[in-house]
């Protein structure tokens, strides 16, 4: 297993309608300001343990961790520009994807 | 291991022999391609005896024996690996007509393409059998009423039904 | 479910030019669909794995990308009736967002259906003879065709019914839908290869032998991807009956010997090339005499029904020049620049080819809104026989126009800004969806041909550099075919950020061949200032009318090496 070196998400796509969503606090979430932040190697295998349960009970697909920073407001901003588009939407279509029902800019 | 025969499940009559079990008097047995010689000469060619092949087998090395064997199985290593339904297809253009089968965990998907380059039967893991039910198997038999191949089995081919509907 | 009540019916008095179903077919189709229903419901009760429905789900289109599932509906041999247009844009409406997306191998890409809806849009799709069968997954994909075929100058004959036999054939193949990775077939009838047959993993092209009969050339091992390969003729010529058997034995030993340890050398141009032509020829040649070929021999009957429905539509006698289109031109400057850019010539007199751009300056290369699919559906029955085109270049093509209907074609287009005169220039750029799309992408390449197109926005100093073909990949499977363009542009991942290469010299012609790299990777907004200074140097160097792979051609790649290295130097910005 790689080395923990920053915060993590869950990330993963819901099975019947292909929404990116994110592990919250509540089950799975659209917005990824929602997502539940793991800060040490033991909570991201926590989260990923609940990945797998639900990718298992054929809820989500495509389940995977990926690394964050958190803002001064405490919501995780990813660090790679693949799952920054994932949280937003095409960024050749402002008007379609999570970013055209209100999800920040969050550049 | 459950057993799929005109889409249901049955009894397998036949018993697969560990390498290193002794080889059974009498009785039908599945040997590896290893010890396929040895039982032959042991026990003659009654068809009491059939083999498991990896896919990758070539026919030449089965054609000199086919003639004997009562059964082969062909191993899927997993259901994405197509190899076995081009080995299959040259297997019956020997002529061999005895119990050609899939083994190794087939989907219900994929039975009539099992079907269609000539196997008989499909067996795949107890697992997977429980996921994929009886129900489902006897249903994908009927999943590909029509087909565009010619050359292989099938319930209706559309080439074959056009030249029929244009007489 | 049925969605009669939508406004589908074409113009009465359109001929069918193109294969029309009949019972056999839609009811394999309708078979078809009803079969991914009930695996899209095995799969949501469990009795499917993800592993174990992702090769079905991708045999019906449908893939699972960064945003939402995205859907690939065939348009076989690129050909596509005002109806079956009118169906694309209904379901854009009503399961999508409003458009769709033209790849370069005559699909069609929504990208925002649910799992749940998609066996619906299937039976939408199944209502007018089209689906979305075999436009990915391990096995022989959607057969491509020249777009100009059945109406090119330069053909022997039309391609298009050899690809619907190779459709049918090819559909729901009992032996060859679980392949050691995926294969694509082109087919071409023509002495200008418009269809990129040496970029395939087989490549048709049809010839006349000797005696003047009609059979097929066969090519085979071609593929861009990871290592791009052009593709070798396996066979000079194999006689029409032969065909379907011969394709046959190299599929056998193509399943049977195709690499299935590593997917990146899975690819039939792999085996081609670890074993040799010769090799591979010499196990197809003894496979193909060992088949009792009887079964596949193709019927002639059958080729000449379907080649029947591919008849041409009824053609007036007209003279070959229009005093009407030229009094247009002289009058509209922008109507003339659009002659001279976006018609081809017809083989029949008065009537002309004419390439509709998916590529309005800075626009999302091959995408169309719903309201452009209705455009050009009314467009195509009003002045085309009712039929339209799709190429590879991501453009529509509606191929029988009159010349005396040029102009009020163009104003039509021109009112859904659908006119723009760039065919084959410089920004008619193919490019992939792309990371802002495609979960497979590592870098961005739309935003790439956008920025380039908006470099290149001045018309007539792009119809100054002319014919110059700029194709965009965003990941190194290369959809947007970045090794086979004049100008390749390949996004890749670097130290985290997106990094564009750059290669050149690349051909999908007869002549193919593929682009040489340039340098080192670039930054995204680096790309549209050093294919400016490529151009540049390119327009500067060219002898007159030279296309700008034959000068790269003629000065070698090291020339235009130096080009970048010198403005390097001198441009502190570079």
């Amino acid at each position: 297993m790689t080395k923990f070196k920053h915060p993590q998400i869950l990330l993963a796509s819901n099975l019947k309608d292909g929404e990116v969503v994110f592990l919250g606090h509540n089950g799975w979430e659209k917005d990824f300001r929602l997502a539940r932040i793991a800060k040490s190697q033991e909570e991201a295998q926590i989260l990923e343990t609940i990945g797998k349960t639900d990718y298992s009970a054929n809820i989500i697909v495509d389940v995977y961790l990926t690394d964050v920073e958190i803002t001064d407001e405490g919501a995780p901003r990813p660090l790679h520009y693949r799952e920054k588009m994932r949280i937003k939407g095409p960024s050749v279509r402002l008007d379609l994807g999570k970013q055209a029902c209100g999800a920040p800019d969050e550049h | 291991m459950a057993l799929i025969s005109n889409g249901e499940f049955v009894v397998d009559d036949w018993r697969r022999l560990a390498d290193e079990e002794a080889l059974p008097d009498k009785g039908k047995i599945i040997v590896s391609y290893e010890r396929l010689d040895s039982a032959l000469k042991a026990r003659g060619a009654n068809g009491d005896i059939g083999v498991i092949i990896n896919n990758t087998l070539e026919i030449d090395k089965l054609t000199p024996v086919i003639a004997k064997l009562g059964l082969i199985a062909i191993a899927f290593p997993s259901f994405a690996d197509g190899r076995g339904f081009s080995l299959a297809r040259l297997i019956r253009r020997t002529g061999y007509r005895g119990e050609l089968r899939a083994s190794g965990r087939l989907l219900a998907d994929q039975y009539t393409h099992a079907l269609g380059c000539g196997f008989d039967t499909v067996e795949i893991p107890d697992d997977l059998a429980q996921r994929q039910n009886e129900t489902q198997w006897r249903s994908a038999r009927r999943t590909h009423q029509r087909t565009y191949q010619r050359g292989y089995i099938s319930s209706g081919s559309i080439l074959d039904s056009r030249r029929k509907a244009a007489q | 479910m049925s969605i009669n009540n939508f406004n589908t019916l074409s113009r009465i008095n359109s001929p069918r030019t193109t294969y029309q179903y009949d019972e056999f077919d839609k009811d394999f189709v309708r078979e078809r669909v009803a079969e991914f229903r009930e695996q899209v419901r095995r799969r949501l009760d469990g009795s499917l794995t993800e592993e174990e429905f992702r090769p079905f789900r991708l045999m019906n289109g449908l893939y699972l990308q960064l945003h939402a599932y995205m859907l690939r509906v065939a348009i076989p041999y690129g050909t596509l009736t005002s109806q079956q247009m009118r169906r694309l844009a209904e379901i854009a409406d009503r399961w999508d967002k409003g458009y769709g997306h033209f790849t370069t191998r005559q699909n069609l890409q929504y990208n925002w259906p649910k799992l749940i809806d998609t066996p619906d849009i299937l039976e939408a799709l199944a209502e007018v003879d089209m689906h979305a069968i075999q436009t990915s997954g391990n096995c022989i994909r959607n057969v491509t065709a020249d777009h100009f075929a059945g109406v090119a100058a330069d053909e022997i004959e039309d391609p298009r019914p050899t690809a619907e036999f190779l459709r049918q054939w090819s559909s729901a193949h009992p032996e060859f839908s679980f392949l050691p990775r995926k294969f694509k077939i082109a087919v071409t009838g023509a002495t200008h290869d418009r269809a990129a047959t040496l970029a395939h993993d087989i490549g048709l092209r049809l010839v006349k032998n000797a005696s003047g009969d009609v059979g097929y050339s066969v090519i085979i091992g071609g593929g861009l991807g990871r290592s791009p390969f052009i593709g070798k003729v396996i066979r000079e010529y194999v006689p029409r009956a032969e065909l379907l058997a011969y394709l046959e034995a190299i599929m056998r030993v193509y399943n049977r010997y195709g690499r299935r340890d590593n997917k990146y050398k899975a690819r039939i141009k792999i085996l081609v090339h670890e074993k040799g032509i010769e090799t591979i020829r010499a196990a197809v040649e003894k496979e193909f005499a060992a088949m009792d070929y009887t079964a596949f021999q193709q019927d002639p009957q059958e080729f000449k029904r379907v080649a029947a429905s591919f008849a041409p539509p009824p053609y007036e006698t007209l003279p070959s020049e229009s005093s009407k289109l030229a009094k247009a031109r002289l009058e509209t400057p922008a109507f003339d620049h659009f002659v001279s850019v976006n018609v081809s010539k017809h083989k029949i007199a008065g009537y002309a080819i004419v390439t509709v751009s998916l590529k309005p300056i800075s626009g999302i290369p091959g995408d169309a809104t719903s309201h452009q699919m209705r455009v050009l559906a009314d467009a195509c029955d009003r002045f085309g026989f009712g039929e339209l085109r799709v190429s590879h270049e991501q453009n529509i093509i509606l191929p029988h126009v009159k010349k005396d209907d040029l102009f009020a074609l163009w104003q039509t287009l021109d009112a859904a800004d659908l006119a723009t005169a760039n065919a084959g220039l410089v920004s008619d750029i193919i490019s992939c969806p792309g990371l802002d799309y495609c979960s497979l992408a590592t870098a961005r390449s739309i935003p790439i041909a956008q920025a380039i197109s908006q470099r290149f926005s001045d018309m007539a100093r792009q119809r100054r550099i002319g014919k110059l073909g700029i194709k965009i990949s965003g990941c190194i499977n290369a959809c947007g075919h970045h090794h086979i363009g004049a100008i390749g542009v390949l996004g890749l991942e670097k130290k985290g950020q997106e990094s564009y290469q750059i290669t050149l010299g690349g051909d999908p012609g007869f002549s193919a061949s593929i682009g040489e790299i340039l340098g080192p990777g670039v930054s995204a907004d680096q790309v549209p200032e050093v294919i400016e200074h490529l151009v540049d140097f390119y327009l500067a160097e060219r002898h007159e009318s030279e296309a700008f792979i034959d000068t790269w051609r003629r000065l070698g790649h090291a020339r235009f090496k130096d080009v970048l290295r010198r403005e390097g130097e001198d441009g502190a910005d570079i």
